[in-house]
Formats: structure tokens, C-alpha cells, sequence
């Protein structure tokens, strides 16, 4: 049996597609939702053991990326998500998913959102290539994966926690699993680029841009709840799953699959087994 | 009751918007040392308690995590207290009618969280200190606010309440001009900004005399727009007499029998083979893709709105040519932008900026964000563009916008039933850009800045990628028989255009606005934003309504197309307007222009032997080399997942690509390529070597990357001055004829265009002295791969390996960057051999499907030396090239390495291939076009040397900070 994805989109979601074809490509049955049939009817969404929220531009990131999608989220697929959150399934945000996640306050066990995602440093959108290492195991999506090479495209990606007590308490929550990390941006599968890779294990020291490419506190990428089956990211996996889309494939002929392809077999994998 | 919200950065957080206006200030000439804070805010009006008015602010405006809030009644002491002392407050608002997409999504926002408020508007609040009072007002007029679009309030809001519009008491006009004389005829064309010509409003007043009756506004106006230069292209569609050495021709209408005519006979000449489905007819050019879908390209120009109001000009522009692949046959899907902008230096002095004129810097940050905004949030990959730098184009910046579509087979056509419903969808209807197409049809002027406001619209984004939503849905079940989208014109042009063949009969009550208070006319000729006319059968029209519905689109009928002959205007139950469809779209007169080529003075350029490291240097520092990664990176290049060959390429993703190459399809390996070519310094020479130079640039950069020289299709886009000048209209002429003549040799159609004319500014306070842009052609190339994995990128690869330089390099050093930048003129032109170039390029493609490129470039603005550097620090990697077994023509022998340099002949490429390959690859060409030129090495050094004598030995990652220095804003 396929796992079946949910993607649901807003109006000004634009990743859909996309991740559809990831979830499709890595053994999933994947469908795209529009907002509103889920509005209509929150109990159709209890079907499928994955729900995505895709990226893009929910609501044009009017008033702030994410925001009003969080909002639909938080006080109307309350019930939606307590079903995905106890009932052993996956909830997966990518880059405006991730943000709606984060503001929906999904993530953290208050259930109140104890982080954003802001503006990024830069003060404006910015599409590049990045390293990334993983901290921990602790996450599903990520099993298996020292070193990820992966586009960000966004322009309010910079996580900021409430306070020092809050990025500790995530940190010992394992719920930081994802993290920018030092290295020349030629990143390969599995290769280390640099001497300077930062100890996982450990809240790494603040990199500059580009390598965090939008000031994020503590390099942070991405963040799971303490399950670990509920994760949003910034970079967008999606984009990285043929081999074509790797910035120097032309530069490296053997290469074979996409780095982001993973995530989504991750997934499939855990429901599976 | 009307409740103010003020958002700040809280204690610790970066203002990012005041960091921003400190870096754009020194720009102004300001007083560096004047502090500024910011904060955005909410104007919300409803019956609300200030708790739940702190409770939205908490919940849905604020985030606590980052920002802080002030909440209360407009007018309360709390909002002007001054952190400081001395502080100046200042409030920019959006003009009443203006879009505001934040609002608009806030108001719908807060009705989800059960609240119902009466409207929202948004605001952007300055303190600054320590700024002279008229340096102050400096400020606001040219970085806070733009006049065009926002109001400046200096001190305390005192809004009361925001403005709903005023109630509309129908009052149906018209205009007596059966009896008037030429110069009231001239007067009523003035004063009711038709931008018709006396001969025009002549054959006007005949008809209404025939008809014995005075015209009403609406039909006056419809009038106007239909025979608008930008919607019917009159003067290049038109009678042109045209004189140059050969002669003098005579064109019934000269795109027709020129560029038109060879993609005519291509088409005859492909036979069975041919792979164009629809050109010059429908909103974008179509060719075929692969077995299931063909693939639709269209640019469009949108000059004079991005002059006045760059963020919105661009934003619109990009948001126009979006809906016009959308509306091509049934309609695309929309898989990739394109982007070429105009400006004059922006390093120009603020004192050299003509009144009335923006500074290009403020220009250029304007249009490169109006594009980022809307094409990043329609998810839409803009992936390839250029931008290109003359200060002629200080008055009349040029902003070109393209998109390409992918669309079914079937669904390549479009005809209006009879009795079809006309269902508008997509955003409300409001005084948006009222005049635009006629604006667009005129010379800019001083004052047009102020005259023009009402032409100019900000888009938003979010309401179109909606309609695209819906609209593929519709097409997929076959709801409707035909779509366009309301461009320059409005429904006026959109209803016009679908129901030429048939008639139409339009209920302007029925059109959903925005606002109270708009006319009958206005509701017909308002330019709003995302709005697509469809055909619907009535039986489909419950469908197509609640689909629309399904997704909050705002959809409603509008009228019916009945096949009267005749356009009927209604105003509820009044006739406010009938038209024959034939006289508003054949009525126009035509009109017989003179054009005259006059060959520029030919003089000689003095080639001196500089020192040619400092002259590479210079070339990569100029702004039309510079590397653009500070726009490109603005922009989501990557959105759909379908990226091959990215803007940006090489070891560290910072090489400047030739062409895009994208995936359409994730389950196909076939690509789709995209590149460009414009040669503007060209012009000044000869503008038939230009456009034969623009075609030659865009193809061999489609080629470069691996596209098949067979299946390219190009674009054109005009951009000229004042074309009532037979010298301006002669040198446009030349061009068309280049064009006819490159597209039959290289068997690449055109198959679509758009024209932008009376690209002249007049500065009224300063003796009317007029500036005319360069002549500018752009073409745009849209080319195909079998197997994307048989792309290449420009960038060095592997150390060892061999480099060849293809074609032939001439004595053609006129209009070079090497004379730009040691302000030299003279010299011949590069001109092109076409059918040797084309014979080039197939072997060159044979040589990457068979696999045994590497690497390749083309060589363009700085010759091959420029090619070399950037492949080299593309790559990482060094070069060791001598030059001296190069053929460099006839050029003068003490002048051979400059030429071999930097010389910017047609047709030629650097290609970097593996020793054990090298023979195979050289075989394939005949020995006049190809040269062994040196080897890749991994040193971070490229050398040039001919025989003996060094020519060039630089550090490539010295030359890689000179040109990426520049434009790193």
C-alpha cells in the first residue's frame, strides 16, 4: 500500500506541483488539496498519513510570510492536525510551509509559536545553493543524511527563537535537526566541504552569509516537533531530486539522484515499515 | 471608528527598512548622519473595542516574537510621541483607488477571524531626526513616497474615516463633433487624451454625420483605443514609403510584408515538417513542443508606466505578459520569465537627472523589484535576461517582459461561438490605469510625471496566480470557447478584439468595481489589473462560476457575444454606446508615412595599442559586462522545479550562463532554451547590422547550451524614437528588412512581436531639448534540447583539456565595449554572414550531441578575451592561449592582437574540449572556422600570448572581483 501525501495548497502556493511529483516519484500516492475542501470538510484530510504544506506565496505573504495560512491552520484544522500529531503520521513544511507551520505554533509542544521566521538579513529575497548538515536522528524526514546540498529561495527565512531558554530547550528537544553549515557551496552528496564543518552535536557557531544565507539564529534550517514527525524546512528538497538541477551537473556527469529525494522517501520508508 | 495599529521592530531587531533608505539616501545628495526608525502600520475602520483590536494586532498583524505594537483611535497623543526630540513624523499612504494587496489580504484575514471590518488600508510610518526641513521634504518626494502612486502626511494622521468612493449618477454623454471645426476637433482629442490624428478624427466625424447622430464618450473612447498605436500598431502595420540606397519601396504594411512575410515562407518551405502552430496573430507566437503539447513565447514592452512608476510598471508589466500566455489559445500554463531592462547610469550625478525624470539607480531598484515581487509570487522562474546601459535612456527607461507557456495540442485555438457568455474573472474593476494605452502612445514629456499618474496601476500578484488556478481547471474541462486577458484597454479592447467576428452586447452595470463612483466609460476602458475576458456557452456558465467560486475568484457575466455585427454598450437599461465592429476595427485611415535611411558618417577608429590587461579590466568592470547576480538572485529561477542550465552557473554558481534551459515536463528529458540578443550600440552605425547582430547573438547563445539550430523561434521587440521622423521610421525600416533577410538564411521564424514607439523625452524646463533613446531591437530566442542531458554550461571544466575558437574574427571594432570604455568612435560595424553562420552552429550542435563539448561560450560585448576570463573564473580553473595561429581578416598587421581580443565579430565561440576528443571535434569543421587556441590548466591564471609576445597574464580571481564588483548592490 501507498502512503497517501496531502499537499495543500493556498491561493499564492506555487511549489505544489512539484512536490507532488517528489512524493509520487518516492512511493507515495500524493494529492493536491485546495484550502477551502479542506475548510469545507476537515475529515477528509484524516485519509492520508502525510500532509505537506508546500512553498510558495500563501495569501502573497501579505502582513507576513505565512501568517493568515497559519492562522486557517491554528483556529480551523486544529482537529486536522492533532489526528496527523497522534496517530503516528507525518506533517512536512517546506519553505512557506515551514512558515505556516512555525506560526501556526504546530511545531512546539505549547503549541503556542515560540519562533519565527523573519526577514532575512539581507532584507531581501535570495535564491542560492546551500550546505546543510543534520544534528540528529531524531528527525524522520531526515534518516540517513549527514550533508544535504539544496536551494533556499526566499526572502524572510532568518529563524529567531523568543530567547536563549527557548533555542536551548529546542536544541535538547532534538527539535533542531537541520542546520546551514560551513563549505564551499559545491556540495555533492555526501561529501564534506570543508575542514571547518561545524560538531553537530553542538549549538554550532553563528556562520555569515552566504553560507547562512539569512542570519538565522544558531544556523538553523529547519525544526521538527519532539516526535520528530512533524518538520518544517527553508530550503526546498523538490528542487533537488533529478540530477539536472544540481547548479554543477554539468561539471559532475556521474552524478546520479537528487539530494532532496530523500525526504520524501524518508517518509514513505517510516510509514511503511 | 477608525483604529490604528503601528508594528515596530522590537528592542534588538534589525530596522531593515530604515538600513535601506540610509544606503539609498547618499544617492540624493543628503546630510549622511540623519537617523531614521521605522515602523508599518494598519488603518482599520469598524466597530471594535481597543481589546480586540489588540487581540487581531497579537494575533494576525504583529509577530511578538520580532515586533512590537501600538494600538488605538487615529488621533491618539500615543502615535506621535517622539522617541526624540526634534524627530519629524512622516506617514505615506497608498492614494485613494491605488491596489493595496496587504490590505485587501488583511481584510479578508480578519473576516476569518470573525471580524467584520468596514476597510483596512496600510501605512508606512518614518521618524527622522536631524535632517534640514528641505532636505526632509527631499526625502519623502523621491525615496519615501511616490507622488504618482502614495500620499506624503507630515505630522499626526487626522484621517477620520477612509474613503469609499462616491455614489455614481448615471448621466449618459456625448460629444458634438459633427459641426466642430479641425481645431475643436484637436481640442476634444486633447482634452479627452485619445492620441488620435486630425486625419483620424475626421473620418470619425464622417461617420457620425453618415449616421446623423453626435458620438457618445464610450464610443469616442472605444474609438481611441482600438486605433491606439498600442493596440493596432498603426504605424508599423501601415502604408510606410521607404527610401535608402537601393531605392525607394513601397510597403502596404510593412511588418506584414517584411518580418511576417519569411515566417510565411518558412512555414511553406517546412512542409510537413512545420513546426509553427500560430504566429502574429494570437496574444503569444506558438510552435510545437513534443507529441502533446507546444510551447508559446511572448515579450512584451511596458516603457512609459515603469518611467513614471518603476515598481508598478514593472510589476504590471510582468503581470501583463503573464495573462498574455495565459490567454493564448485556450489558454498556457505559464513555465518561465524573461526579463531586459534599459537605463541610464546609475552612477549618473542627481544634478544631471532632467526634471520630471527619476534617478536611474532609483529606476533600476524599482523595476528589478516590481519583477522579483510579481514573478516570484506567481511561482513563475524568471531564468534569463539582460540589462543594458546608455544615458539616452534617462528619460525613457525600457522594460521588456516575456513569458513562455506550455499548452495542449487541442487547445491551441480559440473561436467565439455565437451567443457565448462573456464571464469576467480575476480582480474588480476601479480607475486603474485609465488612458494607458493611449499614454503609452505618446511622447514623454517634463510633465507627463504628473499629467499621467491615472495610467499608472500596481498589480497584484496573488489575485493572478489565482486566476491562473481556475483557468487551467476551466480549460482542462472545456468550459469555454475562447479567453483574452485585459490588457492596455480594458474590456475595450479585450471584448473589442473577441467579438470582431461576431458582435457583442456588454452590461457594464454587471462588472464587479472596486469602488463606487466609476462612470460607464471608465468601467469599459479602466485598465485595472488580472482580468481574463472568456467566451463561455451557456450551458458551461454555472460551472464556470462555481469553479471560480471554489477558489474565491471573483467571476461574473458580463455581457453576451451576439451575432449582431455591432459592439452595444449598456448601461443597466440604457444604450450608452453601438459601434459597427467593422468600422472600429477597419475604419481607421490610413495613412502614408515617409521613411528615410540615412547612412551614418563612417569614420575611422583610431586603434591604439593600450595596455590590454587594463583594458580587459575596464570591459569587465562596465555596467553592460558587469555581472548581474544582484538582480538574478532577486528573482526565484528555480520555482517548478524544472531548471537545467541556471542564470548563474559554474564551481561557485556565479558564471554568467549564455542561455536558460528548462524542463517543461518532470517526466521528460526534453528542455526548452531561452536567450536573448541586443545590440543597441550597433545601431548607431547601421540598425540592419544590429538586428542581423541581435538574431546571430540570440541564436548562438540557444546554441551554445545545445539547443538545435532547427528549432529555434525569436521575437522581436522594437523600441525607437519618435517614428514620425521618416529618418527614425527609416531606421526601424532598415531593421524590419534585417530581420526578413536573417530569418530566411538561418530558417529561424519570428513569431511574435510587440513595438514601443516615441521612446523621446522632451525636458520642458530645459529649451525642450529632446533625448531620443538608442535605436533598440530585442530579440528573444526560444530554442529546444532533445535530452537535456546533453546540455553544457560556459564554464572551464577540466585542466588539460583543449580550447578552440569557432568562426572568423574580423577587423569590426565599431560600437565595441573596447572603444566604450577608451571612448572611441568610429569603426566598422560586425556584420553577419548568416549562412555561414548558420552551417557553424549545426556542426557546433553535432559536436554537443555527440558529447564532446565540455564547455562552451559565445563571444560577445569584449570579444574573446572577455569569453576567456569569465570561462575561466566560471570554472576555477586557468588557461594558456596563444593567438598566434588565429586568422584575424584583414586587419592591419600592427593591429592583429588587439583585433584577435577583443574584436566583436558575429557567429563565434569559445569551445573547451577533452584531448582525447580534440581531433574528432576539429574534424567536423572546415579549417577556416576553427582554431586551436591553448589548453586549461589548474592555475588560477589566464595567459594569452601571440607567439612570443605576452599579451594578457591576470589572476582570474582578480578579474572575477572587477566584474563582479560593479552592480554587488
Amino acid at each position: 500500500m501507498k502512503p497517501k501525501a496531502l499537499i495543500v495548497r493556498a491561493p499564492g502556493t506555487n511549489c505544489d506541483e512539484e512536490t507532488k511529483y517528489a512524493f509520487d516519484l518516492a512511493g507515495a500516492d500524493a494529492e493536491v488539496f485546495h484550502i477551502n475542501r479542506l475548510l469545507e470538510n476537515p475529515e477528509i484530510g484524516k485519509q492520508f498519513q502525510i500532509l505537506c504544506i508546500p512553498g510558495g506565496f500563501s495569501y502573497g505573504d501579505d502582513i507576513a510570510a505565512g501568517r493568515i495560512f497559519a492562522n486557517q491552520f491554528r483556529l480551523y484544522l486544529k482537529d486536522l492536525i492533532y489526528d496527523f500529531k497522534t496517530n503516528n503520521k507525518l506533517v512536512l513544511g517546506i519553505c512557506n510551509g515551514f512558515q505556516v507551520l512555525i506560526k501556526s505554533g504546530a511545531l512546539f509542544e505549547s503549541e503556542e509559536q515560540e519562533a519565527t521566521l523573519t526577514w532575512n538579513e539581507s532584507g531581501k529575497y535570495d535564491d542560492r545553493w546551500v550546505d546543510l548538515e543534520t544534528a540528529n536522528e531524531n528527525c524522520v524526514f531526515l534518516k540517513g543524511s549527514d550533508r544535504l546540498y539544496l536551494p533556499v529561495a526566499h526572502a524572510e527565512g532568518k529563524f529567531v527563537p523568543q530567547n536563549d531558554a527557548t533555542l536551548a530547550n529546542l536544541e535538547n528537544a532534538g527539535q533542531l535537526p537541520l542546520r546551514y553549515a560551513a563549505g564551499i557551496p559545491a556540495g555533492l552528496p555526501n561529501e564534506t566541504h570543508s575542514e571547518n564543518a561545524s560538531d553537530a552535536s553542538a549549538i554550532s557557531a553563528q556562520l555569515s552569509f552566504p553560507c547562512n544565507p539569512n542570519g538565522s539564529t544558531a544556523n538553523v534550517a529547519g525544526l521538527c516537533d519532539p516526535s520528530g514527525r512533524l518538520f518544517g524546512l527553508m530550503p526546498h528538497p523538490e528542487r533537488f531530486i533529478d540530477r539536472t538541477q544540481h547548479p554543477h551537473w554539468t561539471r559532475k556527469r556521474d552524478l546520479k539522484v537528487g539530494d532532496g529525494l530523500a525526504i520524501f522517501t524518508n517518509a514513505v520508508d517510516y510509514l511503511k515499515s | 471608528m477608525l483604529w490604528e495599529i503601528d508594528i515596530y521592530p522590537a528592542v534588538g531587531q534589525p530596522d531593515l527598512v530604515a538600513q535601506s533608505i540610509a544606503s539609498d539616501a547618499p544617492d540624493l545628495g543628503l546630510d549622511p548622519n540623519f537617523q531614521i526608525k521605522t515602523a508599518r502600520g494598519y488603518l482599520v475602520e469598524g466597530h471594535f473595542t481597543e481589546d480586540q483590536i489588540q487581540d487581531v494586532a497579537n494575533q494576525l498583524f504583529a509577530d511578538s516574537v520580532v515586533e512590537t505594537t501600538v494600538v488605538g483611535m487615529v488621533g491618539d497623543s500615543k502615535f506621535s510621541q517622539s522617541p526624540d526630540a526634534d524627530t519629524a513624523l512622516v506617514h505615506v499612504l497608498p492614494k485613494p483607488g491605488v491596489t493595496d494587496a496587504v490590505a485587501e489580504s488583511a481584510h479578508q484575514a480578519m473576516t476569518d477571524l470573525g471580524l467584520n471590518p468596514s476597510a483596512i488600508r496600510t501605512f508606512e510610518k518614518y521618524w527622522i531626526s536631524s535632517l534640514p526641513d528641505d532636505q526632509l521634504q527631499l526625502l519623502c518626494d523621491k525615496l519615501l513616497a511616490n507622488d504618482s502612486i502614495e500620499e506624503v502626511r507630515r505630522g499626526a494622521l487626522d484621517l477620520q474615516e477612509l474613503g469609499h468612493g462616491e455614489t455614481y449618477q448615471f448621466e449618459l454623454l456625448t460629444f458634438e463633433i459633427r459641426n466642430a471645426t479641425d481645431e475643436q476637433l484637436l481640442k476634444i482629442n486633447t482634452d479627452g487624451q485619445l492620441s488620435l490624428n486630425l486625419e483620424e478624427l475626421k473620418t470619425i466625424q464622417q461617420r457620425y454625420v453618415e449616421l446623423d447622430r453626435e458620438p457618445t464618450d464610450i464610443e469616442l473612447e472605444s474609438i481611441a483605443q482600438t486605433w491606439s498605436e498600442h493596440c493596432s500598431h498603426k504605424t508599423l502595420a501601415g502604408r510606410i514609403e521607404y527610401t535608402d540606397e537601393n531605392g525607394t519601396v513601397f510597403f502596404e504594411n510593412m511588418l506584414k510584408e517584411t518580418i511576417f512575410q519569411s515566417t510565411v515562407d518558412l512555414m511553406k518551405e517546412f512542409g510537413d515538417d512545420n513546426w509553427c502552430v500560430s504566429v502574429f496573430k494570437d496574444n503569444a507566437g506558438i510552435v510545437t513542443f513534443d507529441d502533446e503539447i507546444n510551447v508559446a513565447f511572448k515579450v512584451e514592452t511596458h516603457n512609459r508606466p515603469s518611467a513614471i512608476e518603476p515598481y508598478g510598471g514593472a510589476n504590471t508589466g510582468i503581470g501583463g505578459v503573464i495573462r498574455d500566455t495565459l490567454g493564448t489559445g485556450l489558454g498556457a500554463k505559464p513555465i518561465c520569465n524573461t526579463d531586459v531592462f534599459c537605463f541610464a547610469d546609475p552612477n549618473t550625478s542627481a544634478d544631471q537627472v532632467p526634471d520630471g525624470v527619476l534617478h536611474p539607480r532609483r529606476v533600476m531598484k524599482g523595476v528589478v523589484s516590481g519583477v522579483r515581487d510579481y514573478g516570484n509570487r506567481m511561482g513563475i522562474p524568471t531564468v534569463n535576461g539582460a540589462v543594458y546601459f546608455d544615458d539616452r535612456y534617462i528619460g525613457n527607461p525600457l522594460v521588456f517582459c516575456g513569458n513562455v507557456g506550455i499548452l495542449p495540442k487541442d487547445k491551441s485555438f480559440k473561436e467565439v461561438q455565437p451567443n457565448d457568455m462573456i464571464v469576467a474573472i480575476g480582480g474588480k474593476t476601479g480607475r486603474d490605469g485609465i488612458h494607458g494605452a493611449t499614454f503609452s502612445s505618446d511622447t514623454l514629456s517634463t510633465d507627463s510625471e504628473k499629467l499621467s499618474g491615472g495610467a499608472v496601476q500596481i498589480g497584484n500578484a496573488i489575485t493572478e496566480k489565482m486566476v491562473a488556478d481556475v483557468l487551467l481547471q476551466a480549460r482542462d474541462r472545456n468550459l469555454y470557447t475562447a479567453v483574452t486577458d485585459c490588457g492596455a484597454g480594458g474590456f475595450s479592447s479585450a471584448v473589442g478584439e473577441m467579438g470582431e467576428e461576431l458582435g457583442a452586447e456588454v452590461w457594464l452595470d454587471k462588472a464587479p468595481l472596486k469602488y463606487d463612483g466609476l462612470t460607464y466609460t471608465e468601467i469599459w476602458i479602466s485598465e485595472a489589473q488580472e482580468r481574463m475576458v472568456f467566451s463561455v456557452p451557456k450551458e458551461n456558465v454555472d460551472e464556470m462560476l462555481k469553479l471560480c467560486e471554489s477558489e474565491n475568484v471573483q467571476a461574473d457575466v458580463i455581457g453576451q457575444f451576439v451575432p449582431s455585427g455591432n459592439l452595444t454598450l449598456k448601461y443597466g437599461d440604457a444604450k450608452v454606446g453601438e459601434l459597427s465592429m467593422k468600422f472600429l476595427h477597419d475604419g481607421r485611415p490610413p495613412t502614408i508615412r515617409k521613411a528615410e535611411y540615412q547612412p551614418a558618417e563612417t569614420t575611422t577608429l583610431e586603434l591604439a595599442e593600450t595596455d590590454h590587461a587594463s583594458d580587459l579590466k575596464k570591459i569587465l568592470r562596465s555596467l553592460n559586462v558587469a555581472s548581474k547576480e544582484w538582480v538574478i538572485r532577486q528573482y526565484d529561477h528555480e520555482v517548478q522545479a524544472g531548471s537545467v542550465i541556471k542564470p548563474l552557473v559554474g564551481i561557485k554558481n556565479d558564471g554568467p550562463s549564455d542561455a536558460a534551459v528548462v524542463r517543461p515536463r518532470l517526466d521528460s528529458r526534453r528542455g526548452v532554451v531561452v536567450a536573448c540578443g541586443m545590440n543597441p550600440h550597433f545601431g548607431d552605425f547601421d540598425t540592419y547590422h544590429m538586428a542581423a547582430s541581435g538574431i546571430d547573438e540570440a541564436i548562438r547563445n540557444c546554441v551554445a547550451v545545445g539547443a538545435d539550430p532547427n528549432r529555434i523561434a525569436v521575437l522581436d521587440n522594437f523600441c525607437w524614437g519618435n517614428t514620425d521622423r521618416p529618418e527614425m521610421l527609416g531606421s526601424l525600416t532598415r531593421a524590419a528588412i534585417a530581420c526578413r533577410d536573417m530569418a530566411m538564411v538561418y530558417k529561424t521564424p519570428f513569431i511574435s512581436g510587440k513595438d514601443s514607439l516615441k521612446n523621446e523625452f522632451v525636458d520642458t524646463r530645459n529649451d525642450n531639448k529632446r533625448i531620443a533613446i538608442p535605436s533598440t531591437l530585442l530579440i528573444s530566442a526560444i530554442g529546444q534540447v532533445n535530452s537535456v542531458d546533453k546540455c553544457v554550461t560556459m564554464d572551464l571544466k577540466e585542466p588539460g583539456s583543449v580550447l578552440f575558437q569557432l568562426g572568423l574574427t574580423k577587423n569590426e571594432m565599431g560600437g565595441s565595449h573596447w572603444s566604450l570604455v577608451n571612448e572611441k568612435s568610429g569603426g566598422s560595424v560586425p556584420t553577419v554572414d548568416a549562412s555561414k553562420a548558420k552551417s557553424l552552429f549545426e556542426k557546433l550542435h553535432s559536436a554537443i550531441e555527440n558529447e564532446l563539448v565540455l564547455s562552451c561560450h559565445d563571444l560577445s560585448e569584449g570579444g574573446l578575451v572577455v569569453c576567456l576570463a569569465e570561462m575561466a573564473f566560471a570554472g576555477g580553473l586557468g588557461a594558456e592561449v596563444n593567438l598566434e595561429s588565429l586568422d584575424a581578416g584583414d586587419t592591419p598587421s600592427e593591429q592583429t592582437d588587439l583585433i584577435k581580443l577583443f574584436s566583436e565579430s558575429n557567429s563565434r565561440f569559445v569551445v573547451e574540449v577533452a584531448k582525447p576528443n580534440a581531433d574528432t571535434f576539429k574534424q567536423l569543421f572546415a579549417d577556416d572556422e576553427v582554431t586551436d587556441i591553448g589548453e586549461v590548466n589548474s592555475s588560477d591564471r589566464l595567459a594569452i600570448q601571440s607567439g612570443e609576445k605576452i599579451l594578457i597574464d591576470e589572476n582570474i580571481d582578480e578579474l572575477k572581483a572587477c566584474w563582479q564588483k560593479p552592480l554587488a548592490w
